[in-house]
């Protein structure tokens, strides 16, 4: 048996398909991956990210120890709740984990850090945070339910804490709301994973039963973690382990957005691994496949260009195209023709840039 | 708890076996299956005069998931594979015994079909599966 979050009860009796990940027992599905999926992208759904962990960072010295471990500058987060994508990268410039840093006070950060992910994590983040004098604390005691979709919004502002809902209202895009800036507290960020709008709940365990009951009861459907993967997919947003991983830099993995160079003597981990590479050139890129021929393209598959093979990272049928979609990394100089040998065959493909859908739109 | 019709055969591979009154035989995925495997969403079926032996690939079902072969339950030649999945390949889903059958066969040696499982037998095979 896996760990279980504090939902665990309500997935099995909203019909939740329990499966393993990453040590935890959670809902793939509560009937039909697909149904769920465009649940999100046509109104709003839930999802249970509980097994997700919040890292709480404090001390005098949390910004220049971030400055450190992080390949985004952290001095891009000067407002209270505002966010930041990064990767956290070894010496070598591999990623070992993506993660979003959140601005509460100057000596207090909070990090979100994937699951399968969270012992590494944890062991890295607090070495580095050693010489900082940095304080890491994770909370377990905290669960975080994810509310997507063109609707979500209205349906959670009114199960807010009242202190809590006009700041939530306001929120732009990559901006958390904390409750009277208490970190025991809720903490409502306009984050998410799907390409949609939404909140990102973090609450305490013993909330989150009657605030998921009761967006259920406002007609929020829970949504599994097998769609959950389709949305972030024709999002075009990276998974950790597939997409990415320490075997691969950012500028291989389509992130190069994410690094920021300047101020050229912020010396971050993995930042001279990475100036190397620019500099002798990245022999691959991740981009997006549209499948033109039948068949669903899956992990690990071979794309074969003109200028040499490459791998789906991560493949599959994407519902709102009504087709099948992939990430994958091939030689940077391919063009926008390949090929996907899937089961022993050669299916065309189309090179786009990701996003697939956003926003409910397809895009490619 | 998985449908089982109780005229059909089973193989361990969880494959259905109709035997018609001509002798024919129609193949399918249980209800098992296709609730393991989640939305179907590309299916693959042999053309008519294909031949397979007993135990050969003879399909692909593609649910959201994962890709999974589909195995002749026994010898044959295939007579006509369901045409209606390559646009609906959710009729699996829906109705796995009737309207998402995947194909038609001859049977090569008819006597095979008497190793298969009956009802009783893959029922009890799916509860021992599920310990």
């Amino acid at each position: 048996m896996g760990r279980h979050t504090p939902l665990y009860d309500l997935h099995v009796r909203q019909g939740g398909k329990l499966v393993d990940f990453a040590g935890w027992d959670m809902p793939i599905n509560y009937g039909s991956q697909v149904d769920e999926h465009h649940q999100v992208r046509r109104d709003v759904g839930m999802f249970d990210v509980s097994h997700m962990t919040v890292v709480d960072l404090h001390g005098d010295n949390t910004r220049a120890f971030l400055r450190k471990l992080l390949a985004n500058n952290i001095d891009r987060l000067q407002a209270p709740g505002k966010a930041l994508y990064s990767c956290m990268l070894n010496e070598q410039g591999g990623v070992i984990d993506d993660l979003i840093t959140y601005y509460v006070r100057e000596d207090c950060f909070r990090m979100v850090v994937n699951a399968a992910t969270r012992d590494k994590d944890l062991d890295w983040i607090r070495r580095q945070a050693e010489p900082f004098g940095v304080e890491v604390q994770e909370r377990d005691d905290l669960a975080m339910i994810a509310v997507q979709g063109p609707n979500a919004r209205e349906h959670v502002l009114n199960l807010l804490p009242a202190t809590l809902r006009d700041g939530a209202a306001e929120l732009k895009p990559f901006f958390a709301a904390l409750n009277g800036m208490q970190e025991s507290g809720w903490f409502v960020a306009r984050t998410g994973y799907t390409g949609e709008d939404g909140f990102e709940i973090v609450l305490p365990e013993a909330d989150a039963p009657r605030l998921w009951q009761a967006l259920f009861d406002n007609g929020v459907s829970p949504i599994g973690l097998g769609a959950r993967d389709t949305l972030r997919l024709e999002a075009g947003m990276n998974l950790y382990g597939s997409d990415m991983t320490e075997e691969t830099t950012p500028l291989e993995s389509g992130l190069s957005w994410t690094l920021a160079w300047e101020p050229a003597e912020r010396d971050f981990i993995g930042r001279a691994a990475l100036e190397a590479q620019r500099e002798a050139g990245v022999a691959s890129k991740l981009v997006g496949l549209v499948l033109e021929g039948k068949g669903v393209i899956r992990n690990h598959q071979k794309v074969i260009t003109e200028a040499g093979e490459g791998e789906v990272t991560s493949g599959s049928f994407s519902p709102t195209i009504g087709g099948s979609i992939a990430l994958a990394r091939i030689p940077a100089a391919a063009g926008d023709k390949v090929e996907i040998e899937i089961r022993g065959k050669r299916i065309p493909a189309r090179v786009v840039k990701p996003p697939f859908v956003r926003h409910g739109e397809v895009r490619v | 708890m998985s449908e089982v019709p109780g005229e059909l055969k089973y193989t361990k591979s969880h494959e259905w076996v109709r035997i018609e009154a001509d002798g024919s035989v129609v193949v399918g995925i249980t209800d098992h299956a296709q609730d393991q495997l989640g939305d179907m969403v590309y299916i693959e079926v042999p053309e008519a005069g294909t031949s397979f032996a007993a135990g050969d690939a003879c399909a692909v079902v593609e649910s959201v998931k994962a890709a999974s072969d589909v195995y002749a339950p026994i010898a044959g030649e295939v007579t006509e594979g369901n045409d209606a999945l390559a646009d609906s390949p959710e009729l699996v889903n829906q109705d796995p015994f009737g309207d998402g059958w995947l194909m038609k066969l001859n049977p090569g040696d008819s006597s095979e079909l008497d190793g298969l499982m009956d009802a009783e037998a893959y029922q009890a095979f799916l509860e021992s599966e599920e310990h």
